[in-house]
């Protein structure tokens, strides 16, 4: 008897403890009141608005009030021609990227951790990082205006060693190439900056122990620096394979022309054709849920894995 | 003796290649940007015939002369001042604030608001309900359509959270709320004067994302004059080279182009000049704010 008592009072205390804390920050729950309405109107209301994806969505009906098809917009989704093409470039340039953009920033961060500061170091990364604040609409000017066939300064070059200008932009087997290695030269730098961070860290008795040990650069790298950067790594890997198919699709959608559509004809570009440029709107919205869905099971795997092999995950 | 000598030996060469190779990746970063520069300023034939290809070469400003002559571009450069001037503002006004709230400890259901913050990041309604929901908001053709929709980023919460977090003394707080400040009053007077630094980096994310962004504009808005400058370089520098839409330029855009094909090439590069120019021109200055800014969220991530 004497114990319950004790429990429901000290859980009133709690309750008080509670509500007095509640009231106390009343005003901290204003502070938070923009944040939460907005998430709440352009992402939790679009999110219930995925409904549109199993209806008939008309607009004057709204997205509670349209009728119910079920997997319709799935199955032609599916069963149409451009299915596989779709899902092969859009994990064809996704994996294209990792592979190619993932280590890049890795590397340049080592060697620039071993380069002396000064100032060649800090011009170094002023200059690699700047092209981060190129917009998207300029870097693909810059890569129709470079790779013209007959006035981009690139295929001037090619003709300098005497080779056949080649028509990058025009030519579907080109298109992945010069998609990945633009986002490499404008991504590499500002790549580095979170490997810096995690290297700044490293505890310097480490390398003087091994020195003592008569470890050579190499050696030093290999075993103290590039240890210290796996769980960032790890980290950014989930994040990348989680992201596999909701690649960077604004410079895509301003690369792509009717010559190239072949291979850069990605999920997210089929959507915004499909939904904004065409209006079907549940079509397009089953198609960007079926990304969106293939994404979130890459994302909880890839954790898995991670978490049970390298004791490193996002949660 | 023979080991030491070794040692330094492959030092020396280990040396070389690390420098061999960030000289590499200088050059080839810096090498594009200085061609823009040159080939804006000269003369059109010897850039397009490649003769160009590091100095400029026979220097002429008539790029430049018939890109501030055109309508277009003003009108676009304003419209971006707007967007990046009223959208920051937003920004901020949601992000501190909310940052703010979820970094105090005794703030009751900051792991709830935390959460469902957070779970935005992995999964979101995608671009078609979005659009339905900025459309029947009636936002579509306004500017609000370019501030509203992205008024915060989950991932810049999270940094400002973890500056409060970590920069702001937890007994500061506590002894103002003792002496009977109110939260408000707290951050106003004590906590806002302190927050200078992640108010730079967030301005700063924040503003380089409206200044650079096309998107948005290219589904929302479709009213000329409300054109910020990155639709504009759009028809510049990718439409009128992709035969399928030129219809959608106008008859302003389109002479600026076609006023003279040879001219046609610097003035192209003479765009990328000077819709870059106001980040670039800071960036320099700024760059330790924007690395403080990555810095801070790889603290968490």
């Amino acid at each position: 008897m004497s114990v319950g008592s004790a429990v429901t009072k000290q859980e009133k205390t709690l309750k008080k403890k509670k509500n007095r804390k509640i009231i106390q920050n009343w005003q901290l729950y204003i502070f938070i009141l923009p944040a939460f309405l907005y998430f709440i109107i352009f992402h939790y209301v679009p999110m219930y608005g995925i409904q549109i994806a199993f209806k008939d969505y008309v607009p004057t009906l709204g997205f509670l009030g349209s009728e119910w098809v079920g997997l319709e917009h799935f199955e032609r989704f599916f069963n149409s021609y451009y299915f596989w093409d779709l899902l092969k470039n859009t994990l064809g340039i996704s994996i294209y990227e990792l592979i190619v953009g993932f280590p890049l920033p890795i590397i340049l961060a080592l060697l620039l951790n071993e380069a002396k500061d000064g100032f060649y170091k800090r011009t170094v990364q002023t200059v690699t990082y700047a092209p981060h604040f190129i917009s998207v609409v300029v870097i693909s000017g810059m890569i129709i205006a470079f790779l013209s066939p007959t006035t981009g300064i690139i295929n001037h070059i090619i003709g300098f060693f005497g080779l056949e200008p080649i028509a990058f932009m025009s030519d579907p087997a080109w298109f992945k190439t010069v998609y990945v290695l633009s986002g490499v030269w404008q991504s590499t730098g500002w790549g580095t900056i979170i490997y810096l961070a995690a290297l700044s860290g490293v505890d310097p008795q480490q390398h003087e122990a091994a020195i003592v040990d008569g470890a050579s650069r190499f050696q030093r790298i290999w075993y103290i620096n590039i240890p210290t950067l796996v769980p960032t790594m790890v980290i950014l890997l989930i994040m990348n394979l989680g992201n596999i198919m909701a690649l960077g699709f604004e410079k895509i959608l301003l690369l792509q022309n009717p010559l190239n559509m072949e291979s850069s004809n990605v999920i997210a570009t089929f959507v915004y054709q499909a939904g904004l440029l065409d209006a079907q709107y549940s079509f397009a919205a089953a198609v960007g849920l079926f990304n969106a869905v293939i994404n979130a099971i890459l994302l909880i795997v890839v954790n898995q894995i991670a978490r049970k092999t390298s004791e490193t995950s996002l949660w | 003796m023979e080991s030491t000598l070794y040692e330094s030996k492959s030092d020396k060469l280990f040396k070389f290649f690390v420098y061999s190779f960030l000289t590499i990746a200088l050059v080839a970063v810096l090498y594009p940007l200085i061609y823009i520069i040159s080939a804006s300023i000269s003369n059109p034939t010897y850039v397009n015939s490649g003769e160009m290809w590091l100095l400029p070469k026979d220097i002429t400003f008539e790029g430049y002369r018939l890109i501030f002559g055109n309508d277009s571009i003003w009108q676009g450069y304003l419209m971006t001042l707007v967007y990046t001037a009223l959208g920051t503002l937003i920004n901020l006004l949601v992000t501190i604030p909310a940052a703010y709230a979820l970094a105090r400890k005794d703030f009751y259901g900051r792991g709830f608001f935390t959460a469902m913050f957070v779970l935005t990041m992995f999964f979101t309604g995608g671009l078609i309900p979005t659009y339905l929901v900025v459309r029947d908001l009636g936002l579509i053709d306004t500017i609000w359509a370019m501030v509203l929709p992205n008024a915060a980023a989950v991932w810049n919460i999270v940094i400002a959270r973890v500056f409060f977090q970590s920069t702001i003394p937890r007994g500061l707080e506590e002894a103002a709320i003792i002496d009977g400040a109110s939260n408000l009053k707290l951050f106003f007077k004590i906590i806002l004067p302190l927050s200078a630094p992640i108010i730079a980096v967030m301005a700063l994310f924040y503003g380089v994302g409206h200044w650079n962004g096309y998107f948005n504009a290219l589904i929302y808005i479709s009213d000329r004059d409300l054109f910020p400058l990155q639709l504009v370089l759009r028809e510049i520098l990718v439409l009128q080279d992709m035969s399928s839409n030129n219809a959608n330029m106008t008859a302003e855009t389109a002479q600026l182009i076609h006023s003279n094909q040879q001219l046609a090439a610097i003035i192209k590069y003479g765009v990328m000049i000077v819709s870059s120019l106001p980040v670039i021109i800071v960036y320099p200055f700024l760059q330790k704010y924007f690395v403080k800014g990555v810095m801070i969220g790889s603290l968490k991530g």
